[in-house]
């Protein structure tokens, strides 16, 4: 402990709880000859809610995964509850109140919530389960936690970030000291993360302490108390969140890079001069329980932004532009010619490409290397009949990894082994290649750390600049307002606003969408009363 | 049903209307529905085939197939398959006949099948598991191995003449109402009893349900998956063993060539019977329900007596076909 008290800063300490709960103290472990942590301390404090923050690669989850017995650590102690422990098997860390609740739901479907919050820890009676007491005692978890599901529904009929909640409730029902919560908003929205603060504020208030990992710095802000910063696999700082302005938190997470961030921000929504015709018009187009007809015209070398909450329908409409999915009703316009879209062949064909919000299942091909991915949808255009001569691959591959700064710049490297900024980059170099005249992107920049965020938004607006069109939608809206010439709002499936962006803040689209829900609704209203 | 509230709602009558079943038991209960319409339609059209003694012998003629998709649901709920039940099945009838003959105590004989095929279950089941083979493949080479063993020990079929096996074999336990069934139908009722309150009631069974639903996560949970994994093919080769046992039984004789196919009569009657095949869905009694299904169509068969026995196998095809049609419905329309 004393060792611990040089490090941390002396303020840091509540002072009505002395004792951490948990002390890792000069923890590194090694993978190969790469040194994924180096002598990282980490202290947690009953009732307190603790960010673990970092970039992608800082060591966030491999120190974690330390804690919760996935790896063995090579040297440092961990201390729990004033025993050291050595941790080898994930078991050992739970028997020791130390739960996780991952990124991904580990529930399964095909039971009941109070099955999953059971699972392996059933009451029985007389031999057999007693669901009647588990029902009973998972409403009564539920309840404390604020959570209204049924216990006897079926999870997979509830939506994710319910079942988000019913993992957190079967981690806390398991007499639990220290929750870990690796980055369990990504696929959440805004109301539903909310949901899942009010839950970790009133763990916080029971006494537990809060591990939390989250690429959302508005969250941080808004649930945190305390906060680690990890950088290259070392400690950077233990500080207060209420201490640590944001700027001065993004410094000390990723130091260089900043400056990325901060020239972009002074070249913001440079309004292009429209050119007289749309590449891409989209009149009245519609899919039954997707999307309400919506229209969309794209200009030359413009980046529309699409805002809107999860669910909103910009997923749909991106689907829709690119013929993943085909519209019920409306058409679509490619240089005022119109076109009908029943796959993403004929997307493609007119020079549309489209990066899917899920990288992983409908983008990358993890067992193919950086090359291959790359390659993919040139060599799709071109027909499997006619392959890329292999100076011509070795060029073009060696011209984009250059040009993205794709790192490692190593063509025959698995895709599976790089980051997910990096593989982000690798699909945009696969469609860049096809030259498209339309580029959409769905979510580009999610889940993946902050320096690359800030390079993919810098390649957009180069592009731009060089008449590429962009549609760009993503739920960060700083990163919208900071790129698009034109602000598409959606809500409930349908587009609610559009406008020039000029001096539009975030606050204004928060509004427009907040706002703009009951002047809708009105509308709605008087509709039905009408008919 | 005779009180006579004066509010209708709330009456037994407004709660059996307005009574949805929870879909998790609709696949079941269309196949028990299917099961009464088959009876009704045979019943119109064909003397004698409502009566109860037909139902009975469903169960007397299906006694074996029943346990075989007893074990074969442990195995489909946790998303695996076991192609080597038909082959154990013709092992334990070889071995049984073979053992009896050389003059072992019945109970010994009896003993020697259930051991062996719960090895070669645990044995299919470890190699599954600990060598990440594909259950398709890993049992596949178990049907081929145990077919072999069969004809290892006896080319010829040996006939039993074991007193205990002629006399379990002809006795017939009479019902109220003069009806018969066999031992038989009591061992694989049972064994109904006993798997769906397995299934249902212990950590074990539910275990069986967590792995068909995500096997990644029910690891994650700290659940005993490797334990319960190799339990599921163990139980599937002792279900196909005591199957045999039955099998022999009906059949008196141990051959390598008896219940060539079984296995894949047993996965159609589990898939019938509402079990996905992906796994994490299913009841046990659905594929009890599935082989009286199978065993219907084929007394449709032998009662109308001009259609040849291959319309069976067409019907079981175009009904398994509609079945996983329906599944896949049904599970698309969930989120």
């Amino acid at each position: 402990m004393t060792q611990m008290d040089v490090q941390a800063p002396d303020e840091g300490a509540p002072r009505e709880q002395p004792d951490a709960v948990i002390t890792m103290e000069d923890i590194s472990i090694a993978f190969g000859g790469v040194q994924a942590l180096d002598g990282v301390s980490l202290r947690l404090f009953p009732g307190e809610v603790h960010a673990l923050m970092g970039e992608n690669g800082a060591g966030k989850s491999t120190l974690i995964k330390a804690l919760t017995g996935v790896y063995s650590i090579d040297s440092g102690r961990i201390v729990v509850g004033g025993e050291e422990h050595l941790f080898s098997t994930p078991a050992e860390s739970l028997a020791a109140g130390i739960s996780t609740v991952y990124q991904e739901v580990n529930l399964v479907p095909n039971l009941t919530v109070a099955e999953n919050m059971f699972l392996g820890r059933e009451p029985r009676r007389l031999g057999g389960i007693d669901s009647r007491a588990m029902n009973r005692q998972a409403r009564a978890t539920l309840q404390r936690l604020g959570i209204d599901v049924d216990p006897a529904s079926v999870l997979g009929e509830h939506p994710i970030a319910v079942q988000q909640l019913v993992a957190i409730a079967r981690a806390v029902d398991v007499e639990c000291r220290v929750l870990i919560l690796d980055e369990p908003t990504s696929s959440l929205d805004a109301g539903e993360a909310e949901k899942l603060f009010d839950v970790m504020r009133r763990l916080r208030e029971q006494g537990v302490a809060i591990l939390f990992v989250s690429h959302f710095l508005e969250q941080v802000y808004e649930v945190a108390d305390r906060m680690t910063i990890l950088r290259n696999g070392r400690l950077v700082e233990e500080r207060l969140v209420k201490d640590t302005p944001r700027l001065q938190l993004v410094k000390l997470m990723i130091g260089r890079e900043l400056e990325t961030l901060e020239r972009l921000e002074k070249e913001t929504a440079t309004s292009t001069d429209r050119a007289e015709r749309p590449v891409l018009t989209a009149v009245g187009i519609s899919r039954r329980g997707s999307l309400e007809a919506t229209d969309l015209e794209l200009y030359e070398g413009e980046v529309i932004g699409i805002a809107g909450l999860l669910g909103s329908g910009r997923t749909e409409l991106a689907r829709l532009l690119f013929g993943a999915d085909t519209a019920d009703h409306g058409e679509l316009r490619v240089r005022s010619t119109k076109r009908r879209f029943r796959s993403p062949r004929h997307a493609i064909d007119r020079k549309i490409a489209f990066t899917s919000e899920n990288r992983r299942a409908e983008g990358v091909v993890e067992d193919l290397t950086v090359a291959d991915n790359m390659l993919l949808a040139l060599q799709a255009s071109r027909g499997w009949l006619r392959p890329i001569p292999q100076g011509t691959r070795a060029r073009l591959v060696k011209e984009y990894m250059e040009a993205l700064d794709i790192r490692p710049a190593d063509p025959n490297a698995l895709m599976r082994n790089l980051s997910g900024g990096n593989q982000q980059k690798v699909l945009l170099a696969r469609w860049l290649m096809t030259q498209p005249e339309v580029l959409i992107l769905d979510e580009p920049t999610r889940g993946i750390d902050i320096g690359a965020k800030a390079q993919i938004q810098q390649l957009v607006s180069d592009l731009s600049d060089r008449g590429l069109s962009v549609i760009f939608i993503s739920a960060e809206l700083e990163e919208v307002l900071r790129l698009a010439d034109r602000l598409v709002v959606m809500r409930d499936r349908r587009k609610i606003d559009e406008r020039h962006n000029a001096g539009v803040t975030v606050s204004d689209v928060m509004e427009i969408i907040a706002g703009e829900a009951t002047a809708e609704a009105a509308v709605a209203e008087q509709e039905e009363s009408r008919a | 049903m005779t009180t006579t509230t004066a509010t209708p709602t709330g009456s037994t009558w407004g709660r059996i209307r307005s009574y949805a079943p929870t879909s998790r038991y609709l696949p079941v209960l269309t196949t028990l529905a299917l099961l009464i319409g088959m009876f009704g339609v045979g019943g119109i059209r064909y003397d004698g085939f409502a009566d109860p003694q037909v139902v009975l012998n469903l169960f007397v003629d299906n006694a074996f197939l029943i346990m075989l998709a007893v074990g074969m649901t442990f195995v489909i709920l946790t998303g695996g398959i076991d192609l080597s039940v038909g082959s154990v099945v013709a092992l334990s009838t070889v071995i049984a006949a073979w053992t009896l003959e050389h003059g072992w105590p019945p109970v010994a004989a009896a003993l020697a099948v259930l051991v062996v095929g719960t090895l070669l279950g645990t044995v299919t089941g470890l190699v599954i598991h600990y060598f990440d083979i594909q259950p398709f493949i890993a049992t596949l080479a178990g049907m081929f191995l145990a077919r072999g063993l069969c004809f290892l020990i006896s080319v010829e079929s040996i006939p039993i003449h074991d007193k205990t096996f002629f006399d379990i074999a002809a006795n017939q336990i009479t019902l109220p109402g003069g009806y018969t069934i066999t031992p038989t139908v009591i061992v694989a009722v049972v064994a109904v009893a006993i798997a769906a309150w397995v299934l249902a009631r212990t950590r074990f069974g539910r275990t069986v349900y967590a792995i068909g639903g995500n096997e990644a996560s029910a690891m994650l949970m700290g659940l005993p998956v490797a334990r319960t994994k190799v339990a599921v093919y163990a139980i599937s080769g002792f279900c196909a063993s005591v199957g045999g046992l039955l099998f022999s039984l009906y059949m008196l004789s141990g051959y390598s060539l008896h219940a060539v196919g079984m296995e894949l009569d047993a996965i159609a009657a589990v898939v019938i019977g509402g079990t996905l095949l992906t796994g994490g869905r299913g009841y046990v009694v659905g594929s009890m329900l599935g082989v009286l299904v199978l065993g219907t169509i084929q007394t449709f068969i032998s009662f109308d007596g001009t259609l040849s026995s291959w319309w069976t196998k067409i019907a079981i095809g175009s009904l398994l076909l509609v079945f996983v049609v329906i599944q896949r419905v049904m599970t698309r329309r969930q989120p």
